[in-house]
């Protein structure tokens, strides 16, 4: 964080709703606390506004946030998976550095916003998102 | 079925007496008959969509006909538009097509059978009837990696594998098997998909996802005027 330059992760939220994809950016965002936070964008719903996932929104958010660092895309569910698998697997859809990140949705993201707004790498963002599986709740 | 003597006997490796009739037996396919596939599949898909999202109604999220209809009519101006102008080409940019526009998990599914089955043509004029069968197969291997679900999930893989082994018969053949593949999903239980948070609730029912896919190849069987 000393050089007002560094590049960091970029985090792309999706969802098959706009507000929920809106509404964690949001969140994470605010738990990432005071200062400049990483980008993050959300990808939520369909373009007409509809529950759904739409590949040109993760397409364009996750073009939006990359700044060099690596992209981290996080997602709910079902055809938003999906939806992110295919579109790496395209090989043109996404920013080269971009991955998918297996991690629970607002806890991942809440993790993954931390950390990327820390400065840190891809692979600390990932693991760090990762690791929100190990928290229990009973 | 219908304009019967077109396309027949090629599959049934019948003796030949004439030149003409061996070179009907290795069919080509060629661009015309990939535009003709994915056109009748449009036109089925628009016939069909409300049962399509009536069967998606007590299982699913009541969306899979309009997700369908929604993707294949963007496939149906995407060709009128780019003019691919090879099978393999028709097939990628369909596919691609589907994962940009259906909003649903059968938009990858599907974009992702067509996208890999196209790339697997390569950029030839024209294929035969075992380089698609074979393309196909590629392509439900795909799907089959992507998705996860094994047959007897309550998927479209129950309706797809089935077709793409009866393909090497004919079109007539597959179409019938994706027909009775998707059939035989309705006594069983989702293991895939938001169908299967139903648990048994989702037996009785048969699964959209096999209905359209049996649907594409009625219209493949309809492209090949069988």
């Amino acid at each position: 964080m000393s050089e007002s330059a560094q590049k960091m992760v970029g985090v792309v939220l999706v969802s098959h709703s706009a507000a929920v994809a809106e509404s964690v950016a949001e969140l994470a965002k605010g738990l990432a606390g005071g200062g400049a936070t990483a980008p993050v964008a959300a990808a939520g719903g369909t373009p007409d506004g509809g529950l759904g996932t739409s590949a040109e929104l993760i397409s364009e958010a996750a073009f939006a946030v990359d700044q060099g660092a690596g992209v981290a895309l996080l997602m709910d569910l079902g055809s938003a998976v999906l939806t992110v698998k295919t579109l790496l697997a395209a090989g043109d859809e996404l920013p080269a550095n971009a991955r998918l990140i297996d991690a629970p949705f607002v806890e991942g993201a809440v993790a993954a916003v931390v950390t990327a707004s820390a400065g840190a790498d891809l692979a600390a963002v990932e693991a760090a998102a990762k690791e929100a599986y190990t928290y229990r709740k009973e | 079925m219908g304009r019967a003597g077109q396309h027949t006997g090629a599959a049934l490796g019948q003796v030949s007496e004439s030149t003409s009739v061996s070179i009907k037996e290795i069919q080509l396919l060629d661009a015309d008959f990939f535009r003709r596939w994915m056109t009748a599949a449009a036109a089925s898909v628009d016939r069909e969509a409300e049962r399509l999202t009536a069967l998606d109604s007590p299982i699913g999220d009541a969306d899979h006909g309009s997700n369908m209809q929604r993707g294949f009519r963007a496939v149906r101006t995407v060709l009128e538009t780019e003019e691919p102008a090879t099978p393999g080409a028709i097939l990628q940019v369909a596919g691609r097509r589907l994962i940009s526009s259906v909003g649903g998990a059968s938009g990858p599914l599907y974009g992702t059978l067509f996208r890999r089955a196209g790339k697997a043509l390569g950029d030839a004029a024209e294929v035969t009837e075992e380089q698609l069968t074979e393309a196909l197969r590629t392509g439900v291997e795909a799907v089959t990696a992507l998705g996860g679900a094994a047959p007897g999930d309550k998927t479209m893989i129950d309706a797809l594998v089935p077709a793409v082994e009866a393909l090497g018969t004919s079109f007539a053949a597959a179409s019938a098997a994706a027909d009775k593949g998707a059939a035989a999903t309705t006594p069983l239980q989702a293991r895939k998909g938001r169908a299967s948070y139903l648990g048994e609730r989702s037996i009785g029912h048969q699964d959209p996802g096999a209905t359209s896919s049996a649907l594409l190849f009625a219209a493949l069987a309809e492209a090949a005027g069988e």
